[in-house]
């Protein structure tokens, strides 16, 4: 004898985890390549620098969404990436992305050492839901080192729409002259450092303490998480969120190798 | 072609397993789960198989285990750009449980779920014949836990999200339903070869 099960119209696995439903995706805007032009280049820090682009036909974002973007060379060889949107959508015409300058790093050393005003890139996106914040809920944001670019985009969407939903940062850098965007934080934020920190401040990793106090806080409808940083980061600061008593299912995630 | 002032790309020999697109990761294997890495043992471990099927079943680590070994050894595409050549994963081939529950000819589609509770959608076809794994062993070592362990999917003709992380179970349908990242954008099928990244391309 045999048994068939017929499968559910809605198949729904025992999942303690799930996408967004509130977080619609354009997928005719994600499938187009468009051209970026770079307008300006602010230093962050040693490495780090923001680069700024008019791309006149960007359809808008939410903070923490990615795009793609390509860089072509003369023989029709092409190099793309991901990278994290840094500005917030209310910046009509203009996208920013913040990158490091990583050692042997294809396109990021052409951005660091090559690109000036004018240049054009190809970018397609706003890409994937799932790391976005629309503003409609409290967010405790987890970042390190240029994890905090997605995060940034949060905050300042934030600031410019005068939201009053909790908001929450915490940041880890090494040092103060490796924090990005230093001029920016608030109240909201906490900053983390590892290595060198500053006079009477104390040095050392995000620890339980940190995020157990932010957590302590339990905001109305409870906090969304959203850590960004590398894979070693990431899995410090999940455990400890898991540890503080954040849902599973409220933490996302965005790590980088 | 657009090309970019000033970029040349870094010195390249054209390598034929290397999808449009892709660049060589060499040693480095990214790490991109977007959940909290699930604290599951071996002894935890359970994997499924139902939906459009003879016979539903369950296997156990040690059940999972007694089934004939196979090993894939070649390479991997992440839809981020990277890809991995000259990888070896031990578990058992998929065609190993496909005898044991013997799908109906109905059956097209299947969505593959995690114990995290990750989803991703594949036509069965592309499970068959020799070409997916649920894998065990990386290297020769135990895979580890950020890279899906104790037992992942293992699809490598595909992009690497359709290879689900701490796979829990698959579910034969006879119709496509998009899982995790397809409806966050991405492509139903995820060819490599044909860039089929996003939703649209």
């Amino acid at each position: 004898m045999t048994e068939t099960t017929a499968p559910d119209t809605a198949f729904s696995p025992p999942t303690r985890f799930a996408v967004p439903g509130r977080i619609a995706v354009s997928n005719r805007t994600a499938a187009l390549w468009q051209t970026a032009t770079l307008t300006e280049i602010r230093r962050e820090t040693p490495v780090v620098s923001t680069f700024r682009f008019a791309v006149p036909g960007w359809a808008g974002h939410l903070p923490g969404q990615h795009l793609m973007l390509r860089l072509t060379a003369g023989d029709g060889y092409t190099a793309q990436r991901h990278y994290s949107l840094a500005s917030p959508p209310d910046d009509a015409g203009h996208i920013e992305l913040t990158l490091d300058h990583v050692e042997g790093g294809e396109v990021s050393g052409w951005f660091h050492t090559e690109a000036r005003p004018g240049d054009q890139v190809e970018v397609r996106g706003p890409l994937s839901g799932f790391f976005a914040w629309p503003g409609d809920r409290p967010a405790l944001l987890i970042g390190a080192g240029s994890g905090v670019v997605p995060l940034m985009s949060m905050l300042r969407h934030h600031r410019r729409r005068a939201l009053n939903v909790p908001l929450r940062l915490l940041v880890s850098a090494r040092g103060p002259e490796e924090l990005i965007y230093a001029a920016e934080y608030g109240a909201e934020t906490t900053a983390v450092f590892t290595r060198r920190a500053p006079e009477g401040m104390p040095v050392g990793r995000l620890s339980a303490a940190h995020v157990a106090r932010v957590v302590a806080e339990r905001p109305t409808g409870g906090w969304e998480a959203y850590v960004c940083g590398s894979n070693a980061f990431a899995e410090h600061a999940s455990r400890l969120l898991v540890a503080a008593g954040q849902p599973v299912d409220r933490i996302r995630i965005e790590r980088f190798g | 072609m657009n090309v970019t002032r000033g970029f040349t790309g870094r010195p390249r020999v054209h390598h034929p397993g290397l999808p449009p697109g892709q660049y060589d990761a060499g040693d480095d294997w990214p790490v991109l789960s977007a959940e909290v890495t699930p604290d599951l043992a071996p002894a935890d471990w359970t994997f499924r198989i139902d939906g459009l099927v003879a016979e539903p079943r369950s296997w156990d680590w040690d059940e999972a285990h007694a089934l004939p070994a196979s090993v894939y050894e070649g390479d991997i595409h992440c839809v981020t750009s990277w890809s991995k050549f000259g990888v070896r994963f031990g578990g058992v081939s998929l065609d190993a449980f496909w005898d044991a529950v013997r799908p109906d000819a109905s059956a097209t589609h299947v969505v593959a779920y995690a114990h995290s509770g990750y989803t991703t959608n594949l036509p069965l076809a592309d499970l068959t014949g020799g070409r997916a794994w649920i894998a065990w062993e990386y290297d020769g070592e135990p895979l580890a836990a950020e890279h899906g362990g104790p037992a992942r999917l293992l699809v490598p003709h595909l992009y690497f999200w359709k290879s689900a992380k701490w796979i829990a179970g698959l579910r034969l349908l006879d119709h496509d339903e998009p899982g995790f990242w397809e409806q966050n954008g991405y492509h139903a099928r995820g060819n490599p070869w044909e860039e089929q990244r996003y939703s649209g391309d």
